[in-house]
């Protein structure tokens, strides 16, 4: 097994009564990319400015590459990248400038032209910082978090506010990072960005991890069941076998085609079954359309999305009454 | 200072010096507004002997256009440039790479030096070829003098300021609030004389503008029977930057405020 880039045991950080991070664990290994989902006030900034080093903690173990952001020197900071949520350079800099200046810094940089050609700047090398748009200023500030040449590269929203063309190519090169080896800490707000790019994922609410596995894990911890839907018209309600015919139903709400938590729900052409049981309801559903002499064409089978999941863990975590304050 | 730290802060010093020229409000408020103040003082008030064998009117303007060259260098620039930097969370990125915070912020101060040195040099040839208005040499090392601890005192003094300005677009109101009454108190705009009221001079002595201005007097009017080493402004400038060195080591800010 790898050495963990990141081991956090619970962690915690007070505001007078408010506990904003109450009892975080965590575990990053070298070379993994881990996303940290959470709505916004769940403690997620905080947990990671407090691994940056740039909070203090009320209580817990953080060991980050080996050493106590609390106390670690400069040359630990050699060994990180940071991307913040908003930053904005200089806008009367050039790109190519704004990036020598930034390895500067560093006692063992990348080249230059490797990092701008890294992130796609090659080209707007000799452009000024205020005239790019604002998909490339965040790929200039990731490569201002790459040139020092980190192991470890904490990204805290990478692409919030990118169209979805920019946002294809940000996942792009934060995939390529994967073959560089860098360890990353990704938080971000969007569940595909997350089963994208991350190997696994930490779900934190009210200060606490709620869950934590890959995308898989976290369906499974969230009891996701998996959605088979077909045209009803093909085999309809009536003719399906009693067993299925107890977890699909018609409903009154035109337009509803299934959500988390509610077991089943039909569209006027469309009957949707949630089950664990993928294999033996295709099975059944394939039997009785055979029976009926149809084809099944408008069969879907479609695994819970992440998004589903994690709005079911949020969502469970809010009834149990976490989320007040 | 390491080697390393040394080429550091020369790289971040080229950096924030071309900033500065590539800024256009920031190289009008610190390079073309005393230039502006110069020429419009004498314009206003004309250039005639004081006596009738000298020095002229000019003399008199010079030191406080370079005062005042130096407070928008040093003070207002650096505090402008810093919050900025602050609250667009450059500060904060920058604390988390390995550069130590002084060599960093050691760029703008130097910037400042470089700034105050050629604006000194540029009202002392403008003076000199244009108002006919000597510099007395052996007045220099004075001057020197005071030009290092003013840049020295006001970068401090503008660093500690940071605290009191809450976001980057308030930065200029909050500091023109500032300076522009006291450059009226503080011999800047007109030197004061024996008929200037006692209150206008007596606030002006307590704040660190005024002792900067007369000291640099010393170098351009003959007039002042004053010593050439004057060692009491020196150490009212030096009383306020220690003050403002306090300040920051206090409290400055490296992350915006929330």
């Amino acid at each position: 097994m790898k050495s963990p880039a990141i081991e956090v045991t619970g962690l915690h950080k007070s505001y007078g009564e408010i506990e904003a991070v109450a009892g975080v664990d965590l575990h990053v290994a070298e070379g993994e990319i881990l996303a940290f989902l959470g709505p916004n006030g769940a403690g997620k900034t905080t947990t990671v400015e407090i691994l940056e080093g740039f909070r203090s903690r009320t209580a817990g173990q953080v060991s980050v590459l080996g050493q106590d952001p609390a106390t670690a020197g400069l040359d630990w900071r050699e060994r990180i990248g940071i991307v913040l949520q908003e930053s904005q350079p200089e806008e009367f800099l050039k790109v190519a400038e704004t990036v020598t200046i930034w390895a500067a810094y560093f006692s063992d940089p990348r080249p230059i032209d490797e990092v701008l050609q890294l992130v796609g700047l090659t080209e707007q090398s000799d452009q000024r910082v205020g005239r790019l748009s604002g998909g490339q200023q965040r790929r200039l500030d990731l490569a201002l978090a790459l040139v020092g040449n980190p192991e470890l590269l904490f990204l805290d929203e990478p692409t919030t506010g990118f169209d979805p063309t920019a946002r294809r190519e940000a996942w792009a090169m934060i995939d390529g990072l994967r073959d560089l080896g860098v360890t990353v800490l990704l938080t971000t707000h969007y569940m595909d960005e997350a089963q994208h790019l991350a190997d696994r994922i930490a779900v934190i609410a009210a200060g606490r991890i709620i869950a934590r596995g890959t995308a898989e894990d976290l369906a499974e911890a969230a009891s996701m069941q998996t959605r088979i839907s077909w045209d009803s018209q093909e085999v309809p309600l009536a003719e399906l076998p009693e067993q299925l015919r107890g977890t699909a139903a018609v409903s009154d709400d035109p337009g509803e085609t299934g959500s988390p938590g509610n077991p089943f729900s039909v569209s006027p052409q469309r009957l949707v079954i949630l089950t664990d049981d993928v294999s033996d309801t295709v099975a059944a559903l394939l039997q009785t359309a055979g029976r009926l002499g149809r084809n099944i064409n408008s069969l879907e089978v479609l695994a819970p999305t992440l998004e589903d999941t994690y709005l079911s863990l949020i969502g469970e975590a809010d009834r149990a009454g976490r989320l007040d304050r | 200072m390491s080697s390393r730290g040394l080429r550091q802060l020369a790289a971040q010093t080229r950096v924030d010096f071309t900033l500065l020229w590539r800024n256009p409000l920031a190289s009008f408020f610190t390079v073309v507004l005393p230039l502006i103040f110069l020429f419009v003082l004498t314009a206003l008030f004309g250039n005639e002997l004081v006596t009738p064998v000298g020095p002229r009117l000019a003399s008199r303007f010079v030191p406080g256009i370079i005062a005042l060259s130096v407070v928008q260098a040093s003070f207002v620039n650096l505090a402008v440039v810093t919050v900025f930097r602050r609250e667009t969370s450059i500060l904060k990125r920058v604390r988390g790479t390995p550069i130590r915070p002084w060599v960093f912020m050691g760029g703008l101060v130097a910037t400042s030096y470089a700034v105050i040195a050629l604006m000194a040099v540029l009202m002392a040839v403008i003076g000199w070829a244009v108002y006919d208005v000597d510099l007395l040499w052996e007045a220099v090392p004075g001057l020197i003098v005071t030009l290092v601890i003013g840049g020295a005192v006001f970068c401090a003094l503008g660093l500690a300021f940071t605290n009191v300005v809450p976001n980057e677009t308030s930065g200029p109101p909050f500091l023109n609030l500032v300076v522009l009454p006291l450059y009226f108190v503080s011999d800047v705009y007109v030197p004061a004389s024996d008929d200037t009221p006692r209150a206008i001079t007596l606030i002006g002595d307590i704040f660190p503008i005024r002792h900067l201005a007369v000291a640099l007097q010393r170098g351009f009017d003959p007039l002042t029977d004053d010593s050439l080493w004057p060692v009491t402004n020196w150490l009212v400038m030096a009383a306020w930057g220690v003050a403002g060195a306090l300040v920051v080591t206090r409290w400055f800010r490296w992350t915006p405020r929330d």
